[in-house]
């Protein structure tokens, strides 16, 4: 057995000897390659990018960026309260209630966030009082619920990003597997856990011809992937609303459309007992983080995607074909984000909604750039956008400050992270050397 | 060494891409035969073109959607056959892609129509206009961005935040006029901030594009909850423009409500169309900035100042983009709505590059994306059997075909999305 290279269960040390060789030296690429091949490469689309999204900052960079960005919102909280409002207006007459108040207002927020996402000291209060014990691990579980979908589809993007290829189309992606995980779930009857399966494994199809469409076209057409993903978006937004007026997918005797809701044989199992949220998919989001690490640094299929990702021309030199690759590596991006529509709509949602896909396709993007496209740092990433989600909930209902301020405080945390001498001026940190950061960003639509 | 291997590919594909778009004609004549023209109900398909209590009425037209549909079908198949036959002039092959998508148009209308209630032509065709305002301004920001060398797909972004501003500017002051210009100034606030992030700390545009988009979602739609809501009658209760009729013009049976009867901003679209068409292709001003959008390096080499073009163009980009933000609330709505651009900037980055990064191609565009939204609006009424929603993502399919097919690999400008660093 150990004698098998290409078998996919063969561990043998002859099979895991040339890909682990291959990927450090690839790895040197970027970094060995210097200042005058980047230049030279500059209308390459992936190296550029990969260049910008692994080597663009440092973690300190990353850190400055998410407090700067909380600082703003704190601000935007604070100027648009209607309680401070009225403050300043007599701010000449008392002066220190405008700031104590516009100060009192963005505290109140954050807490009540920091409640909603990691802990509230009520509940344990509240524990030794007779209250459920649950109730301690509710914002965790919660922060852990936001996530899932984030992680999947944030890895959606980050893996795309590492052939070299934009992909906008998470939503459209997370539309085609919540669609067919759903449709399995409602319609069709199987024993336990292998219905729950069968949807998890159907998500992952539907996201899958989702995302291979896109890198069929590009690779047969020449299509750009950007073009063809956010057009897609809206087709399948579309189409689901299409599909949820027909009877077949609707449940009867509602006034919405929206589907009949998936069987308890199909739901994803909860982790912590009925009272926290917390399900199987976090599991399998974290399953997959691995499994795309894997993927990456183990497999040729990861090899050859890296590659492609780095210089699509040497990798043809190499014998290689990126238009295979485009289309593999959009089947499996495809794939991750239809588990980020099945999570959702078999782990919390339960019933197919026209608006089922949310933001998560958009945020994904933005997991992504935070999590400088490594699974890990996706995984960190959509803990963080999880835990500012799950807070911004609580927020909203303790202070009635809308939640939409995480949106904004989650753009410019990307916005800032984007931009890396922007958090270094802004923090007067010592720039670095012309060309090493934030230089060959972008690309064309014509690359 | 390498360089060989794409040429040969080009090459392939150019043919390939020729023959396909043959294909889609002749398919589309096959549909208008074999769909719309066997399939069509009982009875005629009426069109009405006279609006009530205008001063000279046009009979009604009455076509049998059999024999139209089928004759409209043939000559599309011809065409198509034509175009894969002959070497065809540019002209030409844009005349046939017009036939045939017109023929398709009318025998699709037919269909639909027949034997049920009269399709109204002229509101239709004012629901098209209204529809499109918002496209074609944002399609033109994103020519004049791109024509530059910056992408700029943050046109969501500065249709919702000109719609945000103009709406609560003209609630809050009660002047209409003053949300218009705050309108366009939002628009280009966005712009500039794509600009200074894209030019000054070279962010990948394509990145940019989006979290900007986000940031407007999120920044309106935090301050509607917060402040709008509350505030409604002092903050989101805007006037709205009358529409202005043109004399003489106005009164012009068909085309003068459709065309010389409405708002400012349809005026204030002929003139941004005209402008911008003739500022890039027909001036001084717009050969520089197909330069820097073009070729950066030699632009800069013979005197063109490069990063200060793109900026201003970004801008002006975002100013325009910002007026049609406008026109989604102080121009028809009145009111501000979480979201009111809902994909429509996207609809504009369509339009424009469906219309080949050309201001009187993305119009075009941008009309028939309209068109497309009007018509999934009037069929619910009419009871066609289409569904809407299939109407409502036919600019999307369109363009993901025009990408795969009509427009080639390299149609943008070619320093489109780069950012330009003295060496």
């Amino acid at each position: 057995m150990s004698e098998n290279p290409t078998g996919p269960g063969g561990n043998g040390p002859a099979h895991t000897a040339d890909p682990v060789q291959e990927p450090s030296g690839v790895e040197d690429l970027p970094d060995g390659t210097g200042q005058e091949a980047a230049k030279a490469a500059q209308p390459n689309v992936a190296s550029s990018l990969l260049n910008a999204v692994l080597e663009g900052n440092s973690a300190v960079v990353t850190f400055l960026a998410i407090v700067t960005a909380i600082v703003i919102g704190g601000l935007l909280i604070a100027f648009s309260s209607p309680t401070v409002l009225h403050a300043w207006s007599h701010l000449f007459s008392a002066p220190g209630a405008a700031f104590s108040q516009a100060w009192d207002v963005a505290a109140s927020a954050f807490s009540a966030m920091f409640e909603g996402a990691i802990f509230n000291p009520h509940t344990v209060a509240a524990a030794f009082h007779g209250g459920s014990i649950a109730a301690i691990f509710n914002p965790l579980s919660e922060t852990a619920v936001n996530a899932t979908p984030l992680i999947l589809s944030g890895l959606a993007v980050a893996l795309a990003f590492r052939a070299g290829l934009f992909n906008i189309g998470a939503t459209g992606q997370f539309i085609g597997g919540a669609f067919i995980a759903g449709w399995i779930g409602f319609a069709v009857h199987m024993p336990m856990i292998l219905h729950v399966v069968v949807a998890v494994i159907g998500g992952f199809v539907g996201g899958s011809i989702t995302g291979g469409f896109v890198g069929y076209m590009k690779a047969r057409t020449g299509a750009h992937e950007v073009i063809v993903t956010i057009m897609l978006n809206y087709v399948m937004e579309f189409l689901l609303l299409f599909l949820l007026g027909l009877a077949v997918f609707r449940a009867p005797g509602l006034p919405n459309p929206v589907s009949p809701p998936v069987a308890s044989n199909a739901t994803l199992p909860h982790l912590a007992g009925a009272n926290l949220r917390i399900n199987a998919g976090f599991l399998v989001a974290l399953a997959a983080a691995v499994a795309v690490t894997w993927l990456l640094n183990r497999t040729t299929v990861g090899f050859e995607l890296r590659t492609v990702g780095a210089n699509p021309n040497a990798a043809r030199a190499a014998g290689m074909s990126p238009e295979r690759t485009w289309v593999v590596v959009m089947l499996i991006c495809g794939g991750l984000a239809g588990l980020a529509g099945a999570s959702v709509i078999l782990g919390t949602d339960f019933a197919l909604t026209p608006q089922i896909y949310g933001t998560y396709g958009i945020d994904a993007i933005t997991v992504a750039l935070l999590g400088r496209a490594k699974p890990g740092g996706v995984v960190l990433a959509a803990l963080l956008y999880g835990s500012l989600n799950a807070g911004g909930v609580t927020m909203q209902g303790l202070t009635q400050i809308p939640v939409d301020i995480t949106t904004v405080i989650q753009a410019l945390i990307v916005l800032f992270v984007a931009a890396p001498p922007l958090v270094r001026e802004i923090f007067r940190l010592r720039p670095r050397r012309a060309g090493e950061e934030g230089q060959l960003l972008a690309k064309g639509w014509s690359s | 060494m390498t360089a060989t291997i794409p040429v040969v590919h080009h090459q392939r594909a150019a043919i390939d891409r020729k023959q396909a778009v043959a294909g889609i004609f002749v398919m589309l004549g096959l549909v208008d035969i074999f769909v719309f023209g066997f399939l069509a109900d009982k009875g005629d398909a009426v069109f009405t073109f006279t609006l009530n209590g205008a001063a000279v009425s046009v009979p009604n037209l009455s076509l049998p959607p059999g024999p139209v549909s089928e004759g409209l079908g043939a000559l599309s198949i011809v065409l198509g056959l034509l175009y894969a036959g002959l070497k065809l002039a540019k002209l030409s092959r844009r005349l046939v892609a017009t036939g045939v998508t017109l023929a398709f148009i009318v025998s699709f209308l037919c269909w639909c129509d027949a034997g049920r209630i009269p399709l109204p032509f002229v509101s239709l065709m004012q629901t098209t206009m209204l529809a499109s305002i918002p496209l074609v301004l944002g399609a033109l920001s994103g020519c004049l961005c791109e024509r530059s060398g910056v992408i700029n797909i943050a046109i969501e972004g500065q249709l919702l935040l000109g719609a945000f501003a103009g709406a609560v500017i003209a609630s809050a002051f009660g002047s209409i006029w003053l949300g218009l210009v705050t309108g366009s100034l939002a628009g280009g606030l966005l712009g500039a901030l794509l600009a200074v992030f894209a030019i000054r700390y070279l962010v990948d545009q394509i990145i940019l594009g989006v979290v900007l988009n986000v940031f407007a979602s999120g920044l309106t739609g935090y301050l509607y909850d917060q402040a709008l809501v509350p505030y409604e009658n002092r903050l989101n209760s805007p006037p709205t423009f009358n529409s202005i009729k043109i004399p003489v013009l106005g009164d012009i049976p068909i085309i003068g409500p459709i065309l010389f009867d409405s708002t400012i901003f349809l005026y204030i679209t002929y003139a941004a169309v005209a402008l911008v068409h003739i500022g890039l292709f027909k001036t001084r001003w717009g050969l520089r900035v197909r330069a820097v959008g073009e070729h950066p390096t030699a632009a800069d080499t013979v005197g063109i100042r490069v990063l200060f073009t793109r900026y201003r163009n970004v801008i002006l980009g975002g100013l325009v983009a910002g007026i049609g933000g406008a026109s989604l609330t102080i121009g028809s709505v009145g009111s501000f709505g979480k979201d009111i651009s809902s994909g429509q900037g996207y609809i504009a980055l369509a339009a424009m590059i469906f219309g080949r990064w050309t201001p009187l191609g993305a119009t075009g565009a941008a009309l028939l994306f309209g068109f497309s939204v009007a018509l999934a609006n009037v069929l619910g009424t009419i009871g066609c059997p289409i569904p809407s929603d299939f109407l409502l993502m036919l600019p999307y399919v369109a363009t993901i075909i025009a990408v795969a097919g009509f427009v080639g690999r390299s149609q943008a400008p070619k320093a489109d999305g780069q950012p330009y660093v003295k060496s």
